[in-house]
């Protein structure tokens, strides 16, 4: 402290910088004090519940239930994310073609759902799709169908909530990229004789390639750690690691195992993230929509 | 050129934003129902389910401990991330990028993670089930939305307005308070409106550390979900949707104003 008050008297402009460095410091006290502090102790956890060392992750290795999380975790991720990025691709696109007016129609079509809580999105869904549900009911009524349609309560119901919650992320994603896209190239494409399909497969889609691998990043790590709609909409029975890892805790109080799989997930998603930041610029993927 | 295949085109985007937005609505026609099951209204409309949320005891506590948990933790999330984020953009070195990367963690991390560490991190320091362990836990959390929005505005900032303040005599506290902080307002309100729904909706956390004694309005709607299906969470969930809608239109307002700025500023 005194070191610190000297160079002030002696250097003032270095007092100035004093004064911006004091100014990060609550943020980063309570950043590390409340939250990678608490962090540190879930990997601690990890290695020393119920007995220290890697006992827990071998369960990775030899626990059927373990396996049967982290399988039916991946599917999930990986078909919401295919099915998010083909339709998130679809709408960006035609926002991006469409007219000033329109795409600020649009696009308050994909902030609107986005900025309602997964919590509400997922009853609405619950609502509407369970057995005696809206849609079953409106169905039945106009004798389409006999039986209700299963539609939630199992892998279907999570995969409509997800692609639901991770569309608005694939969209706004790919839109700020393609905004970045001189349209006048397709013109010009098409002036030299390429014919539509042509101008967009060998001119757009090329151009879209950071959006794409940004989106499908983004989507593919929310959904990993995804805990709230699968676990309303899959009704218990489609269990993704969050879940998992949260019956451990609440029901069966295993806290090496929950701690274990959290920092699978955790590590994982760093992993990930790692990976993508050597090729694009990670902080603008966050950036509030 | 938009003409080729852009019918198809504007048929399939109608379809997939009819997808997103369409099935929140559900919840209106439903919250009026006169059963006391979820349903569509059938024989009459009933506001029952509304007046239950207005009068019931417990949903009246839920809405006040998440509005108080969520207005505290905002000006926690405020001060300490606005503050951050002009000491980083004055700085501008590698060491304040790293610490900007550091603040987004909370939005890369899967909250499930986190819930897990500073559940046992209040056990230790007995603040489960208290205010203030869920007010400090959201405040960490909301961080990184005023980080990443006040470090947006100041990207539009000149430096050399800074600068003429100082050389003009004022100090640096006056330089902040009148000259940095007016001009990055809009983005301060918009990290603020993100902080606030981040809290306002957090769910997880709470299921962890909110112990038997505290139950914010996602824990009242979660327990119902889970519970019997109760249909005052339809007008719950609509009384949210629309305070949402009212909240979007403010942001959306607010951020028309930052690109105004930027534009003029440009």
């Amino acid at each position: 402290m005194s070191a610190a008050s000297t160079t002030f008297a002696a250097q003032p402009r270095r007092g100035f910088r004093g004064f911006y460095v004091l100014m990060l410091a609550p943020a980063l006290v309570l950043l590390l004090g409340l939250y990678v502090l608490p962090l540190f102790g879930v990997v601690l956890i990890s290695v020393t519940e119920p007995r220290p060392g890697l006992g827990n992750y071998e369960l990775l290795l030899t626990s059927a239930s373990v396996q049967r999380a982290l399988w039916t975790t991946g599917r999930i991720a990986v078909l919401t994310t295919l099915i998010t990025l083909i339709l998130g691709y679809i709408v960006a696109y035609a926002m991006r073609m469409a007219s000033e007016g329109a795409q600020r129609w649009m696009l308050f079509c994909v902030l609107f759902p986005f900025w309602i809580s997964v919590l509400v999105r997922s009853f609405a869904w619950i609502t509407l799709l369970r057995s005696e549900g809206v849609l079953n009911t409106a169905l039945r009524g106009t004798g389409l169908i006999e039986e209700p349609l299963m539609l939630v309560r199992n892998e279907t119901g999570v995969l409509i909530g997800m692609v639901h919650a991770m569309l608005p992320y694939a969209i706004l994603t790919l839109y700020a990229n393609m905004r970045g896209i001189d349209l006048r190239l397709m013109t010009a494409a098409r002036g030299l004789g390429a014919g539509p399909v042509a101008a967009f497969l060998r001119v757009f889609l090329p151009m879209t390639r950071p959006g794409i691998l940004g989106a499908t990043v983004l989507v593919f790590i929310i959904s990993l750690g995804f805990y709230v709609t699968p676990a309303i909409l899959g009704g218990g029975r489609t269990l993704m690691i969050a879940e998992y890892v949260a019956l451990q805790i609440n029901e069966t109080l295993r806290w090496g195992l929950g701690t274990m799989l959290a920092t699978t997930l955790g590590i994982s998603v760093m992993g990930i993230m790692w990976l993508m930041s050597r090729v694009l610029d990670v902080k603008r993927l966050f950036g509030p929509a | 050129m938009a003409q080729d295949g852009g019918a198809l085109r504007r048929v399939l985007a109608g379809l997939i934003l009819a997808f997103l937005v369409l099935p929140a609505f559900v919840v209106f026609p439903v919250s009026l129902t006169p059963n006391r099951y979820l349903s569509l209204p059938s024989g009459g409309v009933s506001w029952q389910h509304w007046q239950t949320l207005f009068t019931d005891p417990v949903w009246l506590s839920g809405i006040r401990e998440s509005v108080l948990i969520a207005s505290l933790s905002t000006a926690l999330a405020l001060a300490a991330g606005t503050a951050c984020a002009i000491g980083c953009w004055r700085l501008g070195s590698r060491l304040t990028d790293m610490v900007r990367s550091a603040m987004i963690l909370p939005l890369m991390i899967p909250t499930i993670v986190y819930a897990l560490g500073i559940y046992r991190f209040y056990v230790e320091l007995d603040l489960i089930g208290t205010m203030l362990g869920v007010i400090l836990a959201h405040a960490v959390t909301g961080l990184p939305y005023v980080v990443l929005t006040v470090t947006a505005s100041l990207a539009n900032l000149d430096p050399a307005l800074e600068r003429a303040a100082r050389s003009l005599g004022a100090s640096v506290p006056q330089t902040l308070t009148r000259v940095i902080v007016p001009n990055i307002i809009p983005g301060i309100l918009s990290g603020g409106i993100f902080a606030f729904i981040h809290s306002w909706d957090e769910l997880i956390i709470v299921i962890f550390i909110g112990g038997r004694e505290l139950f914010t309005l996602p824990q009242l709607i979660w327990d119902g979900i889970n519970e019997n299906l109760d249909p005052a969470i339809a007008a719950v969930a609509s009384a949210l949707i629309l305070f949402t809608l009212a909240v979007l239109l403010v942001e959306l307002g607010l951020r028309r104003r930052r690109q105004f700025r930027a534009a003029r500023d440009t």
